[in-house]
């Protein structure tokens, strides 16, 4: 029996050192100094106050998380739209096919996203190349505005976010018996008819793993907005990256991201609740 | 079944042509005869030299590829026996640990980012290469749990009630049969974890200090002043390496779809 504790240990001590000090110590921390004030050279007064949360409903803030919200929402929307159909045709194909497919689709992904919205600025800005193809094919006259502004940030957001929301579609619709399909269309169902009674519902968690997966990151990810939004558009993310690294106000930047982690739990009750698995969201 | 077999390749190749075009764009520019990578102008491979003679650059990538390396070896190993321990042993607070280790795969990098930013800086340690690795092992390790566990879920239990009834040690059955047989999770586990952090901006960002720099910080500071073509090379490089692995492993694992569907 002894033995076996010992042999417990080693399988379980490195789990736990790491969920403690890596996972929950610094959740918690943050969960504390939320509650801390700010002086105004950076530091931190241990005494509890609630004005950090307080402040999140000045009318700066509330602003940012709803242009925060629309970006996250759109781009959780285009990603659907893009994926169910680009999916849908790949499952069309033969097991072969698909796997070379869905290969090749996470190709771009392998590299740095930072790298790819490099090559998104090459291609959108003033003298890019999609102004230079259309104003040598004489379509403009003179070069468009393609950058800064909310649409690239969205290109920038779909185009970094997309894998997360086509990998669990693509596992859930890979699943579905293609028998129930031709039942559905040798009955005389229509396309639509059947996306919506057969496809759809089946395919709800696997939606939703990915809806989660895209629109959480997209709440944060400040880079894509300081890239491609040129500094006009502020996201939660950037938020957050300033109060710790220019306005040094750690309090009011923790009680923010606690915000974000609310939002995060609350997404999650409503995954779980339609019947997704939690090992689902880390199978990309 | 009424497929559009037109309508179904547009699809696919709009698809392809959206998530190809910027990377196409970069390896296009790398062999571009002009330094402000603004227009074509001619084919040269003199930034591919170029790269050589970047210390700034080179320093980055050799920074990259520790932390990637590190960080993936070391989250695989702890990732394989956390799986298999919280699978085969009880103990106290199980249940709050498995809960744990979903948070760093659910919350916004960024929370995460900048909590691990402020633990660091309570236990005093300096922002360098051991901070950015440990963020890096932090974020790694449930991917890799979940990875193999899909696999040890599968597994036949029987296996090991056998080997232990002939007399097997438990070490001896977890390096013999447990870990051979969940191989392919391991495996898929540690490509993840090698993924996730050659890909990292956001957890880095707030993880690594000066002389830590790495590929995508050095290429977020150079995107404002503008990037040389020496850099898109050196990405050019990078996808190359990338395609070919790719390649390889479909190829592996359409012969085994084939030997599957033969047998």
């Amino acid at each position: 029996m002894k033995k076996n504790n010992y042999l417990r240990a080693i399988f379980v001590f490195p789990l736990i050192i790491y969920a403690l000090f890596l996972i929950a110590l610094p959740l918690l921390y943050i969960f504390i100094i939320s509650f801390f004030k700010s002086d105004s050279y950076g530091g931190m007064i241990e005494e509890l106050t609630l004005m950090n949360y307080i402040d999140l409903f000045d009318v700066v803030y509330v602003k940012i998380f709803l242009q925060s919200f629309l970006v996250a929402i759109i781009t959780t929307i285009i990603c659907v739209l893009i994926a169910y159909p680009f999916v849908l045709a790949v499952c069309h194909k033969s097991k072969k096919t698909q796997k070379i497919f869905m290969t090749i689709v996470m190709l771009p992904f392998l590299t740095n996203s930072l790298i790819r919205m490099y090559g998104w600025i090459v291609l959108l800005r003033k003298s890019g190349i999609i102004n230079e193809v259309l104003l040598r094919l004489n379509i403009i006259e003179s070069p468009l505005s393609l950058m800064y502004n909310f649409g690239a940030i969205i290109v920038g957001m779909v185009y970094t976010l997309l894998p997360f929301m086509l990998l669990p579609l693509y596992s859930s619709v890979s699943t579905i018996n293609k028998s129930l399909l031709e039942a559905s269309y040798d009955l005389g169902a229509s396309k639509f008819k059947t996306f919506k009674n057969i496809i759809l519902p089946q395919t709800i968690p696997g939606l939703f793993n990915g809806a989660l997966m895209v629109f959480t990151p997209a709440l944060g990810y400040f880079f894509i907005v300081d890239i491609l939004g040129g500094g006009k558009i502020m996201i939660l993310g950037n938020l957050i990256k300033n109060q710790f690294l220019t306005a040094r106000n750690w309090p009011f930047g923790a009680a923010i991201s606690m915000f974000l982690i609310f939002i995060t739990f609350l997404l999650i009750l409503v995954y779980k609740k339609l019947g997704g698995k939690m090992d689902d969201l880390g199978g990309a | 079944m009424k497929n559009n077999k037109f309508l179904d390749n547009l699809i696919i190749i709009l698809v392809f042509i959206f998530l190809f075009a910027p990377i196409v764009v970069l390896i296009l520019f790398s062999f571009n005869t002009s330094k402000m990578n603004i227009t074509f102008e001619g084919f040269t491979l003199e930034w591919y030299k170029k790269l050589f003679t970047n210390p700034t650059l080179l320093d980055a990538l050799k920074n990259t590829l520790i932390v990637a390396f590190t960080s993936t070896i070391v989250s695989t190993i702890i990732g394989t026996i956390s799986a298999y321990g919280i699978k085969k042993y009880d103990f106290k607070g199980k249940n709050i640990i498995n809960a744990l280790i979903y948070i760093p795969v659910v919350i916004p990098e960024i929370v995460l980012g900048i909590s691990l930013l402020c633990i660091y800086t309570l236990a005093k340690l300096e922002l360098g290469m051991l901070t950015l690795i440990l963020s890096h092992i932090c974020f790694s390790i449930p991917f890799v749990i979940i990875s193999v566990r899909s696999v040890l879920d599968s597994l036949d239990d029987n296996l090991e009630n056998a080997a232990s009834d002939l007399g097997a040690s438990p070490i001896k059955i977890f390096f013999k049969i447990i870990l051979p047989s969940i191989m392919p999770g391991i495996l898929s586990g540690a490509q993840l974890a090698f993924t996730l952090s050659l890909d990292d901006v956001v957890i880095s960002y707030f993880a690594a200090g000066p002389g830590s720099n790495t590929l995508p910080l050095y290429i977020y500071s150079l995107i404002k002043t503008g990037i040389t073509p020496d850099v898109n090379a050196l990405i050019s490089l990078i996808l190359l390496v990338v395609f070919l692995i790719l390649t390889i492993s479909a190829f592996i694992s359409v012969r085994k779809l084939r030997q599957e569907a033969l047998s």
